[in-house]
């Protein structure tokens, strides 16, 4: 449904070469084609919004597409969510088995980096980057998730850290190609889309996903704030996570006006 | 050839996409629904390679389901979005070929299922029945009313399917006729004329 409302056209530059096709078709149409590929966008929402959902259907359309995939997990062991992934229809064990999806525990890579202090100091980022980077090589993966940023925040502590840590981060995907989606998970803060708040500045792209209440109905919306290399719509659209994976449907007005 | 076979000709033309509403008198509710049924889900939905999504609005689909078996209606190409059994609180019966939308006026709700349906049965010949007009009017604004039925209708003719919206033409006031004439190609008049 999502094709009903105008949707940007790309220009001459923006060509599908350059395009990071999502595969959730009405994703890619408010996006005029995709993400920009090396872009690093930030999947920002509140609990049960979708956010993983995304993610994971990103890397599955991708490793469809023999593009393969790294998913980073830090706050879910991957045992666990590969139960969860296995209710999705459009999620098949074997990408996993056959590796074009790799899913890494990052509290595991902790340990074994002897990363075991509760505050990263300035040169555990370093090695962090680095291994994360050495994962993305070895993988082969050119789509990578961070599942969640805000969890990895927690270990550095510091704005300043954060950010040091997401520009080095964001410097190793674009010599590697990859095209990332970091999860960050934000309150009801409006306006605040990230742990730190200078996240969503370093970034390329912003999706925000989050719960909105009209007359006593929840709707899960979705709205891209930001993203560097292409036209976008700013509108919001209303999700809803299927077994064949996520749908878009414009958010009604109603004639009605809103602010904030 | 009797009117409903003529309104069921009529409809077959629309290989291609369209949308019609089928007016019921009020005052013939019971008749007009039952030839509704049989002009729609009976001689669309059950010719071959055929699918019928039935967006139910004013009764729960278990209800709908079992008027359509004691007809003797071949229903087995037949998919239910109900958006009515939750807030009757009505689910004595969970059908296996519905799926529930909250609340009537959870538009973008029934958008979607249509779409998931849709998706489910790509190769076959959609058609889409809103059941009825009157009843989302009850639980929505005619402005949210018009934008989602100018959405839904023009992506599903985008798509070649054919959407009948059912109507009691009685009930219908300024903003219904308004918005039925922005969005209906061709209304018939159950018992009546076009």
């Amino acid at each position: 449904m999502s094709g009903s409302r105008s949707v940007p056209t790309p220009s001459a530059e923006e060509s599908p070469e350059n395009r990071c096709v999502t595969g959730i078709e009405g994703l890619d149409n408010i996006l005029g084609g995709g993400v920009p590929r090396g872009n690093m966008v930030l999947i920002a929402g509140g609990v049960g919004t979708g956010k993983t959902t995304l993610c994971l259907e990103y890397l599955v359309r991708g490793a469809e597409k023999n593009e393969k995939g790294l998913f980073i997990s830090v706050t879910e062991a991957s045992t666990k969510l590969l139960q969860n992934f296995a209710t999705f229809e459009f999620f098949r064990p074997e990408l996993v088995q056959h590796e074009m999806i790799t899913i890494v525990d990052l509290p595991i890579i902790y340990d074994r980096l002897g990363l075991n202090r509760e505050e990263l100091k300035p040169g555990e980022v370093d090695i962090l980057v680095r291994t994360i980077q050495d994962l993305v090589r070895e993988s082969g993966a050119r789509r990578v998730v961070i599942d969640s940023l805000t969890s990895v925040g927690f270990r550095v502590r510091s704005e300043e850290k954060a950010r040091d840590f997401i520009l080095k981060l964001g410097q190793a995907f674009s010599e590697l190609g990859t095209t990332s989606l970091m999860v960050a998970e934000v309150g009801a803060v409006p306006g605040v889309h990230s742990l730190y708040g200078v996240e969503e500045a370093i970034v390329d792209g912003v999706v925000l996903l989050s719960n909105v209440r009209r007359r006593g109905d929840m709707l899960r919306v979705l709205q891209i704030i930001k993203m560097r290399g292409t036209v976008h719509s700013r509108a919001q659209y209303v999700i809803e996570l299927t077994p064949i994976g996520m749908l878009l449907a414009p958010f009604l007005k109603g004639g009605r006006l809103e602010t904030g | 050839m009797t009117r409903d076979s003529e309104i069921a000709d009529r409809l077959r033309s629309y290989t291609s996409g369209g949308t019609v509403a089928l007016r019921l008198s009020s005052q013939e509710y019971a008749d007009n629904y039952l030839s509704a049924l049989g002009l729609t889900v009976r001689d669309l939905g059950g010719e071959s390679n055929a699918h019928t999504i039935y967006v139910s609005v004013t009764n729960p689909a278990s209800l709908v389901w079992s008027l359509l078996q004691a007809l003797d209606i071949p229903s087995g190409r037949l998919s239910f979005v109900d958006a009515i059994s939750h807030l009757m609180m009505s689910f004595q019966n969970v059908l296996p070929n519905a799926s529930y939308v909250e609340s009537p006026t959870m538009l973008e709700g029934i958008m979607l299922r249509i779409e998931y349906l849709l998706r489910k049965h790509p190769n076959q010949r959609n058609m889409v029945i809103v059941d009825s007009v009157n009843s989302l009017a009850v639980h929505n604004s005619p402005e949210v009313l018009s934008e989602f039925f100018h959405i839904l209708v023009n992506n599903l003719k985008t798509r070649a399917v054919l959407t009948v919206l059912f109507t009691t033409s009685d009930a219908e006031g300024s903003d219904l006729d308004r918005i039925l004439s922005l969005v209906v190609d061709e209304a018939f008049s159950l018992g009546g004329g076009t």
